[in-house]
């Protein structure tokens, strides 16, 4: 039998399928109806595996969206859900750093993989994906050039962790003649220091491991380590933790 | 009616004898009554009652008249104060209108301030209260606070509040205050008989009956009624259900969303110790001793984060802990309430170093756009115990 996780996150919807092992792995924006996108990545990890819905035992649903969803057989916090996917992806993991589109958490595992203790980004959005999305498009750059434009540069300072008043500090600095790549290592070196201020909340724990939407960017995570004086690691199944965790819960239920 | 649930979803507070703004209004009008207003749990409350007068609550608890508080307060500043203030100044609380006088007391900056604008719809005194309760000086102080609100009480009504009249209305709240607790303390079987919203519930219908003899029959009634029905098997909760204390800022009407989110969630909440719950009913007022001194000597040892250090709120917490044999601690905390957040590391770390009780701390106001954040991080807290 297989089990499926899906983690709904607020810009992007993972899937696992998992039997023994991790079988296959899906993404696609979370849009407008989580519950129909829930449906669809669903469908998509049956399809591409070739696997029919009466081979599926069971069904953990994680993430935002978690409760939007009516099929799933359990429902599950994405806190416990990527303490379970990161201990699974490295049973070492003492503590876990995720920044996903629209908040960040850090959690703290004992040698079990159990949650000891976590915490969660304030409601606004600081710090997070959807962050780095706005001010790196305000400098007309995109995402997927940032570890390439920030390699070597030394970081201007950006003093305003709330979006909307970042935007507009850069749009100053721009101004003030400073160059795209400074300001965006400048973006780079708040949002690590915000991971920082979350970690230093929880006793960090070698090994830390960083998941999330965030977690591709090296610059990202070698700022980081270099912030709180530890090695961080990733995995290449860093964004589907929450997934993951979920589809192995589901394979214990 | 055949089962708890069916009981407490009867129990409806407009229709109950004594109780509410129509009850309040009967005092006023048919019986001549003065009402004082009361913000804290700091207000002497045997003083007001021995002055032949009502005293009655007037924290808000609603976002109703946020937006109208803030047109004189500002946006970054605890919703309680925003609320309160609002209600007064558009003469929307029943209880607020009633009120010849406010009695508040130098709890937070926030309020202190907030008293001298209330000042201007309802005369306010503003009681003194000192910021710590360990040194000699500061039952001195106390006690002279105590000692001119009565003097004030006796000059506005025209009365004499006499040792004798305290003395008989210590006895008659500290009645009160023993019902209350017989029925909180139910919390402590296992499973719990009641959900944290049904405690919340009957604390305050008792608050808001003005009739004391008839508030304390009521809860009296109450809890042999639930004790007679849990031990004939009628058990709502399940065994496995992690506890849940919830401390911190005083609760109600908007802030249920916190203990719906534990419970909705498959937690129980056993006990409530904020200033709405248990913490103005844990110590009576010694009865022995000189009426002043003992009411200056209980409530200055209110256990509220405005005290520093603030070492009876550890105790308390830690016994209470065991006690209710609690599984999880969730500190709820209002958004600009700088006492109650700065206290918090404190707290987590005291309850980790005595019982290793596993605590989280949630900061809200009274909006309800953080449902979906709060769900999740208490779910997840729950997941974890």
């Amino acid at each position: 039998m297989y089990y499926i996780g899906i983690d709904i996150g607020s810009t992007g919807a993972k899937g696992v399928l998992y039997k023994d092992d991790i079988i296959c792995r899906e993404i696609m924006p979370t849009g407008w109806k989580p519950k129909e996108t829930g449906r669809n990545l669903y469908y998509k990890l049956l399809n591409d595996s070739n696997i029919s819905e009466k081979d599926i035992e069971n069904v953990v649903v994680t993430g935002y969206g978690r409760v939007a969803v009516d099929f799933a057989d359990k429902v599950v916090t994405e806190i416990t859900c990527h303490a379970k996917g990161g201990y699974y992806l490295n049973n070492s993991v003492r503590t876990i750093i995720d920044i996903g589109g629209q908040d960040s958490k850090v959690i703290s595992l004992d040698s079990n993989g159990q949650v000891k203790d976590f915490i969660m980004n304030d409601k606004c959005a600081a710090g997070t994906g959807k962050f780095l999305e706005v001010t790196i498009n305000s400098l007309g750059a995109s995402l997927d050039e940032i570890d390439e434009i920030t390699e070597g540069v030394e970081p201007v300072k950006i003093n305003s962790m709330c979006t909307v008043f970042a935007e507009s500090e850069i749009i100053s600095l721009i101004s003030a003649g400073k160059n795209k790549e400074e300001v965006a290592m400048g973006v780079i070196n708040a949002i690590a220091e915000q991971g920082k201020n979350l970690l230093k909340k929880i006793k960090v724990k070698d090994i830390v491991l960083f998941t999330g939407g965030l977690a591709k960017s090296s610059v990202i995570k070698d700022t980081l380590s270099k912030k709180i004086n530890e090695n961080i690691i990733t995995s290449r199944d860093s964004l589907y933790a929450g997934a993951i965790g979920a589809a192995v819960i589901a394979s214990e239920l | 009616m055949n089962s708890l649930n069916d009981f407490f979803e009867n129990l409806d507070p407009e229709t109950l004898d004594g109780h509410g703004p129509v009850a309040m209004k009967d005092l006023v009008e048919e019986d001549n009554k003065n009402v004082v207003g009361t913000y804290c749990v700091f207000t002497p409350y045997e003083v007001i009652r021995a002055a032949d007068a009502i005293p009655v609550t007037l924290c808000s608890t609603s976002d109703a008249t946020i937006e109208d508080g803030e047109e004189d307060l500002p946006r970054n500043l605890c919703p309680l104060i925003k609320s309160s203030y609002g209600f007064a100044i558009t003469d929307k609380c029943p209880y607020f209108h009633f009120a010849d006088i406010i009695v508040g007391e130098t709890t937070c900056d926030g309020k202190k301030k907030m008293y001298e604008y209330l000042d201007d719809v309802t005369p306010v005194h503003v009681m003194n209260l000192p910021q710590s309760n360990d040194r000699d000086i500061d039952f001195e102080i106390w006690k002279d606070e105590v000692v001119l609100l009565k003097e004030k009480l006796e000059a506005k009504y025209d009365t004499e509040i006499t040792k004798e009249r305290l003395k008989e209305e210590i006895e008659n709240k500290n009645k009160e205050r023993q019902a209350i607790k017989n029925f909180y303390e139910l919390g402590k079987l296992n499973p719990s008989p009641l959900y944290g919203t049904e405690i919340f519930k009957v604390i305050n219908i008792t608050n808001y009956t003005f009739d004391k003899e008839i508030a304390i029959d009521r809860i009296n009634e109450i809890s042999e009624e639930v004790l007679e029905r849990y031990n004939n098997g009628d058990k709502r909760i399940s065994e496995d259900a992690p506890r849940i204390l919830i401390t911190g800022c005083p609760m109600g009407q908007a802030t249920e969303k916190v203990i719906k989110a534990i419970e909705d969630n498959g937690g129980s909440v056993v006990c409530l110790e904020s200033c709405t719950g248990l913490k103005p009913n844990d110590q009576l007022v010694n009865e022995d001793i000189d009426p002043i001194e003992a009411i200056t000597e209980k409530y200055l040892n209110t256990p509220c984060s405005c005290m520093s250090p603030n070492d009876n709120r550890v105790e308390l917490l830690n016994r209470l802990v065991e006690e209710y044999q609690v599984d999880g601690v969730v500190d709820m905390i209002l958004q600009a309430c700088h006492t109650y957040n700065v206290e918090s590391h404190r707290i987590k770390e005291e309850l980790k170093e005595a019982s290793n009780t596993p605590y989280i701390n949630i900061e809200t106001d009274y909006s309800q756009s953080d449902v979906g954040q709060l769900e999740t991080r208490l779910t997840a807290f729950l997941e974890m115990l």
